[in-house]
């Protein structure tokens, strides 16, 4: 027997194979329990599928998961007051908020404001209380100078001597709130909320809000965006896959034409085609459309046009590849059992698309609401949509915690949307071909 | 003439081309009854479809007109004709149940919902499949999504129903027993019945008539037995059933009778059945049960040595292949009747057949 | 015949390719990264400043180009691997990445001029000015015969119907709405200091705002007069000058109120080469060599000793001209860094008003 170890192994007796039958243990030729030689073999598969998956596994964590869960995390991380004035921090702690701070509270900020001028990092405290107290930035500056000039207590009167900004409790409560680890002041601000001194949560004043507004119009311009692709995509979806397949793959070829030029290159020829001076007007007016160039660019018509044709394939596949798979004798069937060509089409047809329809879309309104250049290039002051802000304030203003406030909000807003579509239809009745 | 005599469909001169070169339908010509069971049979690529689909109104004749009910129905679109239909793949809608086929066709001639639900449980009740009304196609077989089509195609009452090869996807013994069933309904409702199959036992069990399909020309319309015993062409006689076929010349023509000189040697009395006259080519067709092996002197017509060359053991029957007339894959079906066959490999032995079951057709 | 100069042109990149080739040392010390922002302006300083420090030290130059996110900057200094030696940047963030301490400070004994050659206002902690540009309006003579001349006009449709481009900033806009409402230009940015004062201005952008295109990238502006889109622009000098000088077209620059601004070079903090860098900021800031840059582009030096080596005829292109200097409102840069952040919301909710 070529059994590895068949040798030594005594064979069982019978009586032994009688009782492990009588306890109902199944077990394999060379009598180890079939249990276990299943589990053995299961393990090997199971160890070469993981095998299979890890690799992008751990590329979908590195890229994917860990950066989303930094952008979370910076979104309420609060490290700068915390590490710049720890002591006063500490000190703080123990105020009450009523009156000003004492004497030791003074001294320790004075302490920390004057190695923070010789460390140069007198900026990083200004910067993150000008987010919550506007003008105090250069404040801090002079304060930081003018502070290293006091060499002896008692400090209090001091230091309110310098500016009378540090007299007033308005400042050390920004310090104190402002010196926890955690803050929701970021994600409160990306609300257009803001915290009072008493720690109430008020709206901000309507000249300063922006950012419901904003997250309303990138949501508005990804639906109009995701309904008008459906409208156009729709019927050329029902041509591709009813034509013969010569005829479907040349005009297939078309629909994915745009998809061999860039973004910004499309984006352009739209400001190219659009503009006062441009074709389309150029057109309208030779044909007599209208009497003066209309504003084509700049506004909300060109951004949702532009849009479209640019997320026009990604919602029109998954329908065409849905369609595909529909029998076209579904149709002849309805219509042998007695629908005219409208209720075959609408009550036969039309229900087997819905999962493509629901891929195409979903696929398209989550990709409008990552549009930047587009809203920028052809759209006006009005159109821009929520990736700019967070392009403003990671590139531009270095300010992170607001740009993850901002991306962590679009998040929420999408994965609500996303729940709200599954209870809608379903997950599972999304189809991509 | 009663009502089951009138003609209840009439294809006249009907003619169809796709492309304005080749016709796929050759001037096609066909009457049948209320209440008959037709089959179309042909190879594929032979018409039957494309008749069939004329007549449900998804393809319109190139020329010609269809009569249904003594009514031109050239004009009339399909969802006008009320005539059922039974697709190959079945076509049951996937996002309705059951109930929700069966109830679609009531549901578009807009009866009041009480009397859909009383035909729908009728129609689930007349296939056996009362239990599975909530379910939805993708969940039940082969065979219950083709009784689902059925009683689909026949709950709105339709006078004809059109299968388009409904069996086609069903496993042999399944298929079998479908075919009863469908028969069984058929009989029952008094339904007209347009069946399109290429399965010639399948043709051969349910219809009334079967209209021979090829090249876009109907070759025989005839009852299953008149098809199988007296076939007109040799199409026929090899499209249905098997057969021996001696190609040959006509030396004459005696009435009925002709004598046919066998190419590969040998001289056969045999039918006339479309030869055109002395001197022309002829393709004998001779049905292998009808050949007798050793036949007692005086019994047969035609008498010829053979040899056997291969016995199939088939259970019910043998197959011998034998060489005769120059031949060498001549076929004869030994019955296995009591006592065995007695036939070795390599042993010479003599055939016989009867005059009037040899037919001299048309030259293939 | 046309080709032959283009061929000589390719052959001279290529000698010049070369010769940076060739001249590659063998330590690895011997090369810097530069980042600039890329276009016309890169290409001056290319001219101006790389080759010539690439051709007298051997030292071989990597450029880079970006669209000014500090960001780059301040991830590289956050994980210690900084790999920009120098880099051009605008005051807003020359001033903000040195209060966050990822720009170096700078050493002015190493820059070879001392702080006082430079122009008020640009040579800063961490920065080196390099050039004074302007942001200017400009409109197209070939439509508008009787131009514009002053902020006013800017903000009057009544006498220059149709539309404007502005940037899409509150940065700028909110100084001229003031001296174009009438405001005193000492006084523009204690009235801005104020809410009452950020509401004037804000006011006065209100009577335009239907008449306004804005225009977010440098070169937006020339491209908007040139299709017509906007019958006068705010811009940067040296893009309209571009246009004029390369385009043949027939654009004016109004001067008035024009808010001189400098770009900087700086070191970010813990750049490996700091030596290098030094010594090519050096080189870049010598006067003369400072000079050539406004042979290619029309913005002026930052060094004072660099103007008598220009020639006139540049000279009068240039922000630094005395006659464009006349009525300059120089950008208050303290008043920016402590208010940008509530003025863009604010501008932001206006916009969408």
């Amino acid at each position: 027997m070529p059994r590895a170890g068949g040798v030594e192994r005594p064979s069982r007796p019978a009586t032994q194979a009688m009782v492990s039958l009588a306890t109902d243990i199944v077990r394999t030729a060379d009598g180890v329990p079939l249990k276990v030689t299943l589990r053995r073999v299961d393990r090997a598969r199971k160890l070469k599928a993981v095998a299979l998956v890890v690799p992008l596994f751990l590329f979908i964590l590195l890229s994917f998961a860990i950066p989303i869960g930094v952008m979370l995390f910076r979104a309420v991380d609060n490290p700068e007051i915390a590490g710049a004035l720890p002591n006063t921090v500490a000190e703080l702690a123990r105020w009450n908020g009523d009156e000003l701070p004492d004497e030791a509270t003074y001294a320790a900020l004075a302490g920390e404001l004057q190695a923070a001028h010789k460390s140069k990092t007198l900026g990083l405290i200004g910067k993150r209380l000008n987010y919550e107290l506007p003008g105090v930035r250069s404040k801090i500056m002079a304060i930081g100078r003018a502070v290293t000039k006091i060499e002896a207590g008692p400090y209090k009167d001091a230091v309110i001597g310098i500016d009378p900004m540090l007299g007033e409790r308005r400042l050390w409560t920004v310090i104190k709130s402002a010196g926890e680890p955690y803050t929701i002041f970021y994600l409160l601000s990306a609300l257009d909320f803001e915290r009072t001194q008493d720690g109430d949560i008020v709206n901000v004043s309507a000249d300063r809000a922006i950012f419901r507004d904003v997250f309303l119009r990138t949501m508005g311009i990804s639906m109009t965006v995701t309904l008008a692709t459906l409208v156009l995509g729709f019927p050329v979806a029902y041509l591709l896959a009813s034509l013969p397949a010569r005829t479907s793959n040349l005009l297939m070829i078309l629909v994915l034409l745009p998809f061999w030029t860039s973004l910004l290159v499309r984006t352009t020829a739209w400001v190219v085609l659009l503009q006062t001076e441009g074709v389309v007007n150029d057109a309208l007016m030779l044909l007599g459309f209208v009497d003066e160039r209309l504003q084509l660019i700049f506004s909300r018509f060109g951004t949702i046009v532009a849009m479209t044709h640019i997320q026009l394939p990604f919602t029109l596949l998954p329908i065409y590849s849905v369609m595909k798979t529909i029998s076209p004798t579904h149709v002849r069937a309805a219509r042998s059992l007695g629908a005219g060509p409208f209720v075959a089409f609408w009550r036969i047809y039309f229900p087997q698309t819905v999962p493509g329809i629901a891929a195409g879309c979903l696929l398209t309104f989550i990709l409008s609401l990552g549009y930047y250049i587009t809203p920028a290039l052809v759209g006006g002051p009005t159109d821009q949509m929520v990736s700019s802000f967070v392009a403003i304030y990671t590139n531009m203003e270095l300010n992170w915690g607001m740009a993850s406030a901002l991306g962590a909000i679009l998040l929420a807003a999408t994965l609500v949307l996303y729940l709200l579509y599954n209870r809608l239809i379903g997950i599972d009745k999304l189809k991509l071909g | 003439m009663t009502i089951a005599d009138r003609q209840y469909v009439e294809f006249i001169e009907v003619q169809k081309s796709y492309d304005g070169e080749i016709l796929v339908v050759k001037n096609l010509n066909l009457s049948m009854r209320q209440g008959e069971f037709l089959t179309l049979l042909g190879p594929s690529g032979s018409g039957k479809t494309t008749t069939l689909m004329m007549l449900a109104g998804f393809e319109a004749p190139t020329h010609g007109d269809i009569i249904l009910d003594g009514r031109s129905i050239s004009n009339v679109p399909p969802h006008k004709r009320d005539i059922g239909m039974v697709f190959q793949n079945y076509a049951l809608f996937p996002h309705m149940t059951v109930e929700e086929n069966l109830a679609f066709p009531l549901e578009v001639r807009r009866m009041p919902k009480s009397e859909i639900e009383e035909k729908v449980r009728r129609a689930l009740a007349m296939v056996r499949l009362n239990e599975y009304g909530k379910r939805r196609p993708g969940q039940l077989s082969g065979g219950q999504q083709q009784r689902v089509a059925l009683a689909r195609a026949l709950v709105f009452e339709p006078k004809l129903v059109l299968m388009d090869e409904p069996l086609g996807a069903l496993d042999k013994q399944l298929r079998e027993h479908m075919q009863l069933e469908v028969k069984h309904i058929h009989q029952s409702l008094g339904v007209t019945v347009v069946y399109v199959t290429h399965d010639q036992s399948e043709a051969l069990t349910m219809s009334d008539r079967i209209a021979v399909f090829n090249d876009g020309a109907i070759q025989q319309l005839a009852t299953p037995n008149e098809l199988y015993e007296r076939p007109e062409n040799s199409f026929v006689a090899q499209f249905i059933g098997e057969n021996n076929r001696l190609p040959g010349k006509v030396v004459l023509v005696n009435g009925a009778g002709c004598t046919v000189e066998v190419t590969g040697g040998g001289v056969v009395e045999a039918l006339t059945v479309n030869v055109i006259g002395v001197g022309a080519q002829t393709t004998l067709s001779l049905r292998p049960e009808r050949v007798r092996i050793n036949p007692p002197n005086g019994a047969c017509a035609n008498v010829f040595p053979a040899r056997v060359e291969e016995l199939i053991y088939l259970g019910d029957h043998i197959r011998a292949r034998v060489s005769a007339c120059g031949q060498r894959d001549f076929v004869i079906k030994v019955p296995n009747a009591e006592g065995g066959v007695g036939l070795t490999p390599g042993a010479d032995i003599a055939i016989g057949w009867k005059r009037e079951d040899c037919r001299a057709l048309d030259p293939s | 015949m046309k080709a032959i100069p283009a061929l000589t042109g390719l052959l001279m990149a290529g000698t010049a390719a070369m010769a940076l080739t060739v001249a590659m040392p063998a330590t690895a010390q011997e090369a810097l990264t530069i980042v600039s922002w890329g276009g016309a302006y890169q290409d001056s300083q290319r001219e101006a400043y790389y080759k010539p420090f690439a051709k007298e030290t051997g030292v071989v130059i990597t450029e880079e180009e970006y669209d000014g996110e500090l960001a780059k900057v301040k991830a590289m200094v956050d994980t210690n691997s900084v790999t920009w030696d120098v880099i051009d940047v605008d005051t807003n963030h020359a001033m903000s990445g040195c209060d966050e301490g990822i720009l170096e400070p700078i050493d002015y004994a190493k820059v070879g001029q001392p702080r006082e050659k430079f122009v008020q206002g640009a040579a800063l902690d961490c920065a080196v000015g390099t050039i004074v540009y302007s942001t200017i309006y400009a409109y197209d003579a070939d439509k508008l015969k009787d131009g514009p001349t002053t902020i006013a006009d800017l903000f009057d449709t009544a006498k220059f119907p149709g539309k404007r481009g502005l940037l899409k900033k509150p940065f700028g806009n909110l100084e001229w709405a003031l001296i174009a409402d009438g405001v005193a230009d000492a006084e523009v940015y204690n009235l801005l200091r104020t809410p009452e004062g950020v509401d004037r201005a804000f006011a006065k952008l209100d009577t335009i705002k239907k008449d306004v295109v804005w225009w977010e990238a440098g070169a937006q502006p020339p491209q908007l007069l040139a299709d017509g889109e906007v019958v006068m622009t705010s811009a940067w000098n040296g893009r309209i000058f571009k246009a004029i000088k390369e385009e043949g077209k027939n654009f004016k620059i109004v001067w008035d109120r024009q808010q001189p601004d400098f770009d900087f070079w700086v070191i970010p903090k813990g750049a490996p080469k700091m030596d290098l860098s030094y010594k090519f900021i050096a080189y870049a800031s010598d006067p003369k060599v400072m000079a050539n840059q406004s042979k290619y582009i029309s913005y002026g030096p930052t060094v004072v000793d660099a103007i008598p080596h220009i020639e006139p005829a540049t000279l009068e292109h240039l922000p630094t001209n005395p006659e464009n200097l006349k009525t300059a409102l120089p950008i208050d840069a303290q008043y920016w860094a402590d208010n940008n952040d509530e003025l863009l919301k604010r501008f932001n909710a206006w916009l969408a008003q």
